[in-house]
């Protein structure tokens, strides 16, 4: 060797995990949910997802490189992770130019905006649903019935999800009746739990998102305490509406795995840089997700509340920072 | 099995030179003795040019209470007394000292027969370690007398003797349990006559399994001494940690262990207590483990204090072409030296050769707010907050979130995903908002 040394201040040793390993942990985790979609929602799925992924990826890096300037960082997965979670609560059959603007408005005014990775108070994949949602109803409302991969693109047979059912019909038809009612066609536990039914094309498979969730979990990329707290949230409060008039509510199971309850839980609302940062603040947080999406649900004007519960509490997120602060050690003192 | 409950990493733990036992390196031809090689006043030198002078014999003697002597740990003549070196990368003055021989003072017993009875009383023994220069032997070199003199109005009802060696690398302490069992339970005894307290606990971690095994079955013969198996879990070797982990009390923030009624020394320490009382033997040499991945042979060496750190590497085999790094300690906590001259002192429990591959830093990415810093932290604190309050200089924030409680244990750097340089920072807003801190007192 040479006589050079390396002097660095210690720590000397370091750990192996990478932003990007995180990143790409995420995607994993999502692989199972794309598997299950393909299988129910075929090319569309396909041809939706790709398209999202892409153009996230394409427009961080074009605008770090001619409007920030910045050494470009699109390799370490996040763009990924967004353009993955934007498909996901898209409905199959989106016309393409709607997924390229919604992919636009999700990294430009929802990340890059701010300052890209790391900057961005909103969880940049809803702000894109939440344009796209807003700005097109109709189009973001329309659910296609699974077909495999005889799902057609363009003139797929629609049906409603089964929230918006529910929705429609709250205190006019007593619930248990709307689940047996023939010509609604309510899909039952098991066909919740596998994604057979309408919806976004990431929501519908309970089980494959769970196994996500398993990953996430086992892999050490999230702790339970975020989607733990709001599951059990969501289960609580419908679980007490359930009991108090079963008439106009719907069960706590069916609550859990209907609508992008799990996918938003597990996924969206685990997003590092706009959850909180302290144990104590993510259960405050996944609480209040849980109570906004089921007074939503039940009492507001949409069927599925998951996604403006999240950005809300994106919001409260600087606010969690700041006040609730993890234990300290030596704060309860003992004696002797 | 117990650990500390928050925070904490499992760096690998690479004790390669866990199954080697201790070897004794010859003396080297000079040595190189710093006067300050301990927390406090540095000592006075008491030789000159020329003097001879006898291993054992006192050559810097202590300034004031919170200070330690120090004491030739070879015999030959003073070549000067001069400015040097040490470890840090600072120079300081040192006694340099030309080997001629071994000759040692009479007063030394330098046999290996286990002593165990104790006919010292506690102020005695205290005594005996002030003359001695013994101070801590984990790293922190805060002279051991100060620890043992219980302050007005405290009250210390049990000794925690630390073994735990939760440093990555690092064997010394593990040897010394294995092989040197016998003296550290006496040494042990030695120190809690000294505080006056009837119950100690060895804590050590689960990875030294001969070692627990070793101490299991020669610890009833000492009353009052409990061994106590940890899980892995770096930082455990820190002292509130270790307290929280054994006796489950938790020390105030900016307080002593004696706050909480206990007091740490580690399993150095009580050897070297037990010398010093038992064999009159002042503390002159110590266990350094000499370690790596592409170490030749990697050793536990008894060194005589003021062997420079070269001398250790050459009898491990020499210099690995791929070293890129060099660490005075753990890789954790340990410093990375700028010359291989530099003396052994007191506190070197290690010196470890990092290879070119690891000895560099990754590119820093954008904090992702994953909050691993915060789950890592031992103390409880918000490690990227505090690196952000430090860049921005918001000293007065970063007071109010405890930035002085943090030990720079490093747990935030080693976690970070993005790489991020946290305890740097976390360093520099220490340096300021302590001096703040003091500026106020002063008001």
């Amino acid at each position: 060797m040479n006589n050079l040394l390396t002097v660095s201040p210690s720590p000397h040793e370091y750990g192996k995990e990478t932003t990007k390993k995180l990143m790409y942990g995420v995607v994993i985790a999502l692989a199972p949910a794309l598997l299950a979609t393909i299988w129910f929602f075929g090319w569309a799925a396909i041809l939706i997802t790709s398209v999202s992924v892409v153009s996230c990826v394409i427009f961080e890096s074009l605008i770090q490189k001619f409007i920030l300037r910045k050494k470009p960082s699109v390799s370490d997965g996040s763009a990924v992770v967004t353009g993955l979670l934007l498909a996901f609560c898209l409905p199959t059959n989106l016309p393409i130019g709607l997924i390229i603007l919604g992919a636009l408005v999700a990294i430009g005014v929802g990340k890059m905006t701010f300052g890209g990775l790391g900057n961005n108070p909103f969880n940049p994949a809803l702000v894109g649903r939440v344009f796209l949602f807003l700005s097109f109803p109709v189009q973001m409302t329309t659910w296609p019935v699974p077909k495999g991969f005889k799902t057609s693109f363009t003139d797929a047979i629609t049906g409603a999800t089964p929230l918006s059912i529910l929705n429609e019909n709250y205190d006019k038809i007593p619930v248990q009746n709307i689940m047996t009612d023939t010509e609604l066609a309510m899909p039952g536990y098991q066909q919740l739990f596998w994604g057979n039914m309408g919806g976004s094309l990431g929501e519908i498979a309970a089980f494959a998102l769970l196994i996500g969730l398993a990953y996430l979990l086992i892999r050490k990329i999230i702790t339970w305490h975020i989607p733990v707290s709001i599951l059990l949230t969501v289960i609580l409060f419908t679980g007490i509406l359930w009991l108090a008039n079963n008439e106009s509510n719907a069960d706590p199971l069916y609550h859990l795995m209907t609508g992008g309850l799990l996918l938003g839980a597990i996924f969206m609302a685990t997003d590092y840089v706009t959850s909180p940062m302290s144990k104590k603040g993510m259960i405050i947080y996944g609480v209040g997700i849980g109570i906004i999406t089921v007074l939503i649900r039940r009492f507001g004007a949409y069927p599925e509340g998951v996604q403006f519960a999240i950005l809300i509490m994106n919001a409260f997120t600087p606010l969690i920072n700041i006040y609730l602060k993890p234990s300290r050690f030596g704060e309860e003192v003992k004696n002797v | 099995m117990k650990t500390f409950a928050k925070g904490g990493v499992h760096p690998p733990e690479n004790k390669i030179s866990a199954g080697i036992p201790i070897e004794i390196l010859p003396v080297p031809e000079q040595v190189i003795i710093p006067i300050n090689q301990h927390l406090g006043a540095p000592a006075e030198p008491m030789v000159e040019k020329g003097e001879a002078v006898k291993a054992g014999q006192i050559i810097a003697r202590n300034k004031g209470f919170v200070s330690a002597n120090i004491h030739s740990p070879v015999s030959g003549k003073v070549l000067k007394v001069d400015k040097a070196f040490d470890s840090s990368g600072y120079k300081q003055t040192c006694v340099i000292i030309n080997v001629e021989g071994d000759e040692w003072i009479d007063s030394v017993d330098r046999s290996d027969k286990l002593k165990r009875d104790i006919n010292l009383t506690g102020e005695e023994i205290i005594k005996k370690c002030s003359e001695n220069g013994i101070v801590g032997m984990g790293g922190a070199t805060f002279p051991t007398h100060v620890k043992l003199t219980i302050p007005p109005g405290k009250k210390c009802n049990v000794l925690i003797i630390n073994g735990v060696e939760c440093e990555p690398y690092l064997t010394s302490d593990h040897r010394l349990l294995l092989e040197k069992t016998g003296e550290i339970l006496t040494g042990t005894s030695l120190l809690m006559k000294a505080l006056g307290v009837e119950r100690a606990m060895i804590g050590t971690e689960n990875n030294k399994k001969d070692a627990i095994e070793k101490l299991q079955s020669m610890v009833s013969e000492y009353s009052g001494i409990s061994v106590h198996a940890l899980k892995v879990k770096y930082p455990q070797g820190a002292e509130k940690q270790l307290i929280k982990a054994l006796i489950k009390r938790e020390v105030p923030s900016g307080g002593l262990p004696i706050d909480v009624g206990t007091v740490v020394h580690n399993v150095g320490t009580a050897y070297a207590v037990y010398e010093a009382v038992q064999k009159n033997k002042p503390l002159v040499e110590r266990v350094v483990t000499v370690t790596g991945k592409d170490m030749e042979k990697p050793v536990n060496l008894l060194t005589r204090i003021g062997t420079p750190v070269s001398k250790l590497i050459e009898y491990a085999g020499g210099l690995p072409d791929s070293t890129a790094k060099i660490i005075n300690g753990g890789p954790m906590m340990g410093k990375a030296l700028a010359s291989l001259d530099v003396p052994v002192t007191k506190g070197t429990s290690g010196i470890i050769l990092i290879r070119r591959k690891e000895s560099r830093r990754s590119e820093t990415g954008p904090c992702i707010r994953c909050s691993k810093c915060i789950a890592a932290c031992p103390m409880g604190l918000e490690p990227y907050l505090l690196m952000t309050l430090a860049e921005k200089e918001l000293y007065e924030r970063a007071e109010k979130e405890r930035i002085m409680d943090c030990m720079e244990c490093g747990s935030c750097s080693y976690i970070c995903p993005a790489h991020r340089p946290l305890l740097d920072y976390i360093r520099l807003g220490k340096s300021n908002v302590g001096r703040i801190i003091r500026e106020r007192k002063q008001k």
